[in-house]
């Protein structure tokens, strides 16, 4: 491969991976600081990116608007239609033991998927929504340049919002819940008000990574949002980072990310007749890393406490 | 303080509190004792808004308080610690504490983001507040461990600490002192006391080590198979037989302890005997250095 084409590659490989690090920094909420198992990732992603979508995108009969709307506004759109799906699945679960939720969020995430596969009139089902303008493309063109400082300055708004949350007192409750949650009530907390925000601001920025992620791919299909893609991975890459701690989130997305494209170079010289073989290799291959961070390392490679964490 | 009417709970089929009724008088310190499985800690529980009652109420300073969750019961200064400390293990001792007061304003995810200067002064004051626990507590040399790696005892005293971060007014503490080392043990005493004396804590404590509530609570409530068998001073209960039928297991003696009658309750008696169980480990008194032993 050429220069060029390493180049183009390399800010396709980093825009990417910048979107999961949104992702990862989002589920660090809910797990890394709150200890809850949100096993929908890819529900959230999916409402972002498909509000953004509807939003941006120029009127047509396909689906419903679009609204021809600015950028911003799409992601703001994201955040806050994710955020409204979190209240709703929280508001019923954030009372029951976390295992609860776990099983909750695996069942609306598939939810989401199949209604945004089937509702023709709002996505325009399987056939999916093209023509998502790229981030300021009236102002500063399509370079892919642009996206990907866009997608950094996300990359940083988020990192900057999560890692304040993280050391100030409202994280302390929260760590202290992942710890202990009556030990929190005796402290006079309420905890579900406590959880529920937590669930809900990590699903936000799991949207807003939905969508950035339509504005840079430019098309979305149900196909995109599958749970291998939006929920393993993310977990992953939060674990191999280190939960609880946001460097580590940001970290294990793009050391991940760089796995998992390496992968592909890997097994596409397979050939083309082992190309299904090939996909489910990756995926195993990923599975036994977890499993091997999981074993070796089960504090991720930026461990939440440093030289403190010892256990 | 705390008025307990007739509170009962029961789990299944098996009745763990049934029909409790005792009063905790405001500036005392009151022992609740009692074989295992007494419910003890199934009436602190709902005391404190862990568990909800069957039947019954509890009044705090004259106010029903039936059922209100525990962070409510909480800002009224209801406090309650732990048999098994409920410890943050993966934060430090001094988070431990930061966490406690109430209404703290960087708890409020949007303050933290936009008034992060108030936020850190508020820090520091309570900072302060935790130093000035540490030191009463003799924890200062483990203020930046994390509290997984405490020892039990010191878990303890954290849990005491906890309880010091706010103004409380009552404070349940189950089982102070169990698994804790004696030299510590009385550092928890002196703390349970001194709160009590220069403070003004209304205690209510459960314990099996009897030589604890001797040297603290008057007075002392004993609890079988979910009901008060007796209150008085300790040497009042000590000598009741109901007592000493309920720590030799209930019904050895033909008697079971659920024949009591509304009239056995609270009845104090004089003759004492030997073959109580508890009282005699009070009178071999361990390392008891203490003059007042009694109030």
């Amino acid at each position: 491969m050429e220069l060029g084409g390493l180049l183009t590659y390399g800010v396709f490989f980093l825009t990417q991976a910048g979107i999961y690090a949104v992702l990862a920094l989002g589920l660090n909420v809910q797990f890394g600081l709150t200890g809850q198992i949100n096993i929908g990732v890819a529900g959230f992603f999916a409402v972002g990116a498909y509000t953004s979508a509807i939003l941006t995108t120029s009127v047509t009969p396909a689906h419903l608007g679009g609204f021809d709307l600015p950028f911003l506004v799409g992601i703001a759109g994201a955040v806050v239609a994710s955020g409204i799906v979190a209240v709703g699945i929280g508001w019923v679960t954030m009372r029951l033991r976390s295992d609860y939720l776990a099983i909750a969020t695996i069942g609306i995430a598939e939810i989401i998927r199949l209604t945004l596969k089937n509702e023709d009139w709002l996505t325009n089902g399987v056939r999916g929504v093209p023509g998502i303008p790229r981030p300021f493309v009236e102002t500063l063109g399509t370079d892919p340049l642009i996206s990907l400082a866009v997608i950094l300055a996300f990359v940083l708004l988020a990192y900057w919002l999560v890692e304040r949350a993280r050391v100030s007192p409202w994280g302390r409750v929260l760590r202290a819940i992942r710890e202990n949650e009556d030990g929190v009530m005796a402290a006079g907390k309420d905890v579900a008000r406590f959880r529920l925000q937590a669930f809900v601001f990590g699903s936000g920025l799991m949207g807003m990574a939905g969508g950035l992620y339509a504005h840079f791919i430019g098309f979305i299909s149900p196909e995109a949002f599958l749970p291998l893609y939006g929920t393993f991975l993310v977990w992953v890459m939060l674990i191999a980072g280190g939960a609880g701690n946001n460097r580590g989130a940001v970290l294990g997305a793009f050391a991940i990310w760089m796995l998992w494209s390496a992968t592909q170079f890997m097994t596409d010289a397979l050939g083309a007749e082992y190309a299904t073989q090939a996909g489910a290799l990756r995926v195993l291959l990923i599975g036994v890393l977890l499993q091997v961070i999981l074993i070796l390392r089960p504090q991720g490679i930026l461990p939440e406490h440093g030289r403190k964490g010892r256990r | 303080m705390i008025q307990i009417e007739g509170i009962s709970k029961a789990f299944g089929g098996l009745q763990a509190v049934d029909s409790v009724q005792f009063t905790v008088e405001r500036g005392g310190i009151t022992g609740l004792i009692g074989p295992n499985g007494a419910g003890k800690t199934t009436l602190f529980s709902i005391l404190a808004g862990f568990l909800t009652a069957d039947q019954g109420r509890v009044l705090l300073d004259g106010d029903d308080v039936t059922g209100l969750p525990p962070h409510k019961l909480f800002h009224r200064g209801l406090v309650r610690t732990f048999q098994i400390p409920k410890e943050f293990s993966r934060m430090s001792v001094r988070e431990n504490l930061m966490i406690v007061p109430p209404a703290q304003s960087g708890e409020r995810l949007s303050m933290s983001w936009l008034r992060w200067g108030k936020v850190k002064r508020e820090d520091r004051r309570i900072g302060e507040k935790v130093d000035e626990v540490l030191d009463f507590l003799n924890l200062t040399h483990v203020a930046d461990e994390l509290a997984g790696n405490l020892s039990g005892g010191q878990k303890k005293l954290l849990e005491l600490g906890r309880t010091m971060m706010i103004d409380a007014k009552v404070v349940l503490l189950d089982e102070p002192g169990a698994g804790v080392n004696r030299t510590l043990l009385n550092n928890i005493r002196d703390a349970i006391r001194r709160l009590n004396r220069d403070r003004g804590y209304t205690f209510c404590l459960i314990e099996h080590d009897m030589d604890l509530i001797a040297q603290l609570c008057d007075p002392v409530v004993v609890m079988a198979q979910g009901q008060v068998i007796a209150q008085g001073t300790m040497d009042e209960v000590r000598a009741d037989p109901l007592v000493q039928d309920a720590y030799l297991g209930g019904g050895v003696s033909g008697r079971g302890v659920s024949a009591i009658t509304e009239a056995d309750v609270a009845r104090t008696r004089g003759a004492g005997g030997p073959g109580e169980e508890a009282g005699d480990g009070t009178d071999n008194g361990t390392d008891n250095g203490e003059e007042e032993w009694r109030p």
